[in-house]
């Protein structure tokens, strides 16, 4: 299989998602066919290819500064799932 | 004809002569909808009294004689990945289940300028990752033509709604073929417009780069009609192409006579269903018969199209889908035991709780396809095959004026044929993926039935020609029945839940009984959308 449980541990915590040992498990199996499946891209070859990462020809997209309108303080807090008058409020951080 | 099997523009005529009013069509298809949407399951939230709101002000407007927009009147649903103002907007997921939009998105205010009445917001797959509509958190919706069989996805609630007569029309939204592969499905119009051509402001992002907001209609003139609505520059998306719009309907003219049709044998091969097949084969002799030149070429790059789009679409999505932390919205996991809990905690929880396993599983393929060490080999590699695949098609529309296939390798397949199964269920957007990694528009058309469902023709057009795109497809459509054809849901109160997965709790969702918050029509305020580019760990 393409992938271990601990790379599937690994990238888990950089996406900040908590996997039970059976989506863990299940997650190796899926991902590593997807990949396998995926390999089949590297059967060319791409040097001389340049990537696209955009498919409009748009550079450097800017608008005039002026003011416009905006959200309200409370607008933006309104689906706040917790806050402190003008603030988001988290958990400690340390 | 029922009044809920009207076409869009046949309702605008019905109100402009002065034959129905707006709240009485509006009350039409709320009738309809209460009848056969607890088996169809398209609707997540209602929106009854704000349409009935609006069905009376457009009246009133046209009781004094005033020029209001051709669809005024008419309603419309939306897919519920559309952000409305006051409107919860859960793109079918536990982590937005409670959240109301403070702005609207650009098509959802444009629609709304033109005197929309809108119905309410429709299922999807999860964050429109999905084929199938079994991904929604919430319910999976039916198809119309055989309630066992999945509607296609992801916008598989506005296809089932506009095949069943509870919309009129619809806006769906479609990265790798989200529109299109539910229209065929579903046996209606789907548009994938150019990428730019319709504005994303207010589209809650999957994969930003291939994202666009469409027309779902049940004929092909309501499809230009809907694109003259949608389309055009916004200066709040700034990937939003700075081009003129024309008048879609000026292309209506049923003449084809001459022009180039190239058909890839590469959408022709393995994989492809018999019956599908023979349809699309006799769907090309129509458009010969019409006077189009059909030729065979090549796609050479076909193959790879697939893992490319599983490449950069996962990896697009799990940079945007970053911002889902349970901070400034959305759900929030709270600690259960009362005890020690921290912002890593809450961040780990939260996301592991607020979504479901389609899009774990993309976030953990994205994440580790921009991860140090796989970067090169898988992302932009794929990034590199895009290209290739671009410059296909380009080699194509230099002797071709379109590109013709079926919209779909399968007919609708039985719900929880292929849930278990992420790899089966991918492929059934190996003929519309393509479309998308290219940015060029496409449509796809009911083109006939197999074994009593409905099969989709799909036409492929260079940048920005909406046009020529509808101009073909609207002369196919009139010289052939299919678009007149309507399901019958009778009987449905027996359809057998079988493979069908069981929905999970629903709090209170019950399909299309809930009615929330408040209509506000008018301007989206000026919030930015966040949009991260992919990041390279």
């Amino acid at each position: 299989m393409k992938l271990s449980i601990r790379e599937v541990e690994h990238v888990a915590l950089l996406a900040r998602l908590a996997l039970s040992e059976e989506e863990k498990e299940r997650f190796r199996a899926q991902l590593s066919s997807i990949l396998d499946y995926a390999d089949r891209i590297n059967q060319l070859d791409t040097t001389a290819v340049e990537p696209t990462y955009h498919v409009l020809p748009l550079q450097n997209v800017s608008r005039p500064d002026q003011r416009g309108t905006t959200l309200t303080q409370e607008e933006v807090l309104q689906n706040a799932p917790d806050r402190d008058g003008s603030y988001f409020k988290v958990p400690r951080i340390l | 004809m029922e009044i809920y099997d009207l076409t869009a523009h046949e309702l605008a005529d019905l109100l402009r002569r002065g034959e129905m009013t707006s709240a009485e069509v509006t009350g039409a298809i709320f009738k309809r909808i209460h009848d056969v949407d607890p088996d169809v399951q398209a609707y997540v939230t209602l929106t009854e009294d704000q349409a009935y709101e609006t069905a009376r002000k457009v009246d009133g407007e046209r009781g004094q004689g005033r020029s209001l927009p051709y669809l005024a009147g008419v309603p419309a649903g939306l897919k519920d990945v559309l952000c409305t103002r006051g409107i919860r907007t859960t793109c079918s997921s536990r982590m937005l289940e409670h959240f109301i939009p403070p702005y609207n998105a650009t098509v959802v205010s444009k629609l709304a300028a033109a005197g929309a009445v809108f119905t309410g917001k429709l299922n999807m797959d999860e964050f429109a990752m999905g084929s199938s509509t079994e991904n929604s958190a919430f319910f999976p919706t039916r198809n119309p033509w055989d309630l066992g069989c999945v509607p296609g996805g992801s916008s598989g609630g506005p296809a089932a709604a506009v095949a069943a007569g509870e919309a009129p029309y619809a806006l769906g939204t479609d990265t790798g073929g989200s529109i299109r592969q539910p229209a065929s499905l579903c046996g209606i119009v789907g548009l994938k417009p150019t990428y730019g051509l319709v504005s994303r402001y207010g589209l809650v992002a999957f994969a930003s780069s291939l994202d666009q907001v469409g027309p779902m209609t049940k004929d092909v003139r309501d499809c230009a009609l809907v694109l003259n609505l949608i389309a055009g520059h916004d200066p709040l998306d700034s990937t939003s192409a700075p081009i003129p719009v024309p008048d879609y309907t000026s292309f209506l003219t049923g003449e084809i006579n001459g022009l180039r049709i190239g058909i890839p044998r590469e959408f022709f091969g393995d994989g492809l269903d018999a019956g599908v097949s023979e349809v699309v084969k006799a769907s090309l002799d129509k458009l010969a018969e019409l006077g189009a030149i059909i030729e065979e070429c090549s796609f050479p790059h076909a193959e790879h199209a697939l893992p490319c789009y599983y490449l950069i679409a996962p990896a697009e999505a799990s940079s945007n889908l970053a911002r889902y932390d349970g901070v400034h919205y959305g759900y929030r996991a709270t600690p259960d035991d009362g005890g020690e809990y921290d912002l890593m905690d809450m961040y780990m929880n939260t996301r592991s709780q607020g979504f479901g396993p389609e899009v774990k599983r993309r976030i953990m393929l994205g994440t580790y396809v921009l991860s140090s060490g796989y970067y090169d080999a898988y992302y932009l590699k794929a990034l590199k095959l895009r290209t290739l695949i671009r410059d296909d098609f380009s080699r194509l529309f230099d002797q071709f004026d379109i590109i013709v296939s079926p919209t779909s390798p399968t007919p609708p397949f039985r719900l929880g044929e292929r849930s278990n199964d992420p790899l089966s269920m991918y492929l059934s957007d190996v003929y519309t993926i393509p479309v998308n990694l290219a940015g060029i528009p496409a449509i796809s058309v009911p083109c006939g039935f197999t074994g009593g469902l409905p099969v989709g023709l799909q036409l492929m057009g260079p940048v920005f020609s909406e046009g020529t795109l509808l101009r073909i497809a609207y002369a196919f459509e009139q010289n052939t029945p299919h678009h007149r054809a309507r399901p019958s849901l009778e009987g449905s109160g027996s359809a057998a839940p079988g493979t069908r997965r069981v929905p999970s709790s629903t709090s209170g969702l019950t399909p299309g009984l809930k009615e929330c918050g408040v209509h506000e029509h008018g301007g989206g305020g000026g919030a930015v959308r966040q949009e991260g580019g992919c990041v390279h760990e």
